[in-house]
């Protein structure tokens, strides 16, 4: 079972890789802040396989609770911010 | 116990799967309403089908609680967050890229 969870640590960051292509290179902040949001995600769970990993879940899962939160908040004000910049000019 | 860690592997598996469907689209698609089509359906559900699986695998324990609340809340708020950008994007004049303006584009590439 710790071969499956090293493999599954190795896709997921091999799919980490192909997503910052989009966060370096995407044309418009828009596509930066969409490829944020979907890194963020895949962080959340190379997480919770690193304490698969360690076997200590239970340290890790908090970890990702508060990653999870910060996530969704830190989305949410990036559109936001973005929306009164454009009501502003 | 042997046939929960099966289906935990299972799930684990279907959630890698959309993740490599998701990061396809959002290499792939060519405008920025479509990555986002991509990617919020996509990760919604592998986050979602990654978590029932670490939680089958985990067995019950508060451990287990804590990644199912996870999932629960990923599945509200992911969906937000992506209307909420794709709001901001409509609004701040983010171009549809629409199938005849394509095909125009190609016709004004061979004209010159």
């Amino acid at each position: 079972m710790t071969l499956f969870f090293q493999i599954l640590g190795m896709c997921l960051f091999l799919l980490v890789f192909l997503v910052l292509y989009r966060v370096v290179f995407g044309p418009g902040i828009f596509n930066r802040a969409a490829a944020v949001s979907a890194l963020g995600n895949k962080t959340l769970i190379i997480l919770l396989v690193i304490g698969f990993l360690y076997h200590r879940v239970e340290m890790f899962v908090d970890i990702s609770i508060v990653y999870a939160l910060l996530n969704f908040i830190g989305t949410l004000a990036v559109a936001k911010y973005l929306e009164m910049e454009q009501r502003k000019l | 116990m042997i046939v929960t860690k099966i289906l935990a592997v299972i799930f684990m598996l279907g959630g890698l799967f959309f993740f490599l469907t998701a990061t396809i689209g959002i290499l792939r698609f060519p405008d920025f309403f479509t990555r986002l089509h991509a990617t919020g359906k996509g990760d919604t559900l592998a986050v979602f089908l990654f978590l029932i699986g670490f939680s089958l695998y985990e067995g019950f324990t508060l451990t287990s609680l804590k990644i199912l609340f996870i999932a629960v809340f990923m599945v509200l708020a992911q969906p937000t967050a992506t209307h909420a950008l794709s709001r901001a994007g409509m609004r701040c004049g983010e171009t549809i890229l629409l199938h005849e303006e394509k095909k125009e584009e190609k016709k004004n590439d061979s004209s010159i």
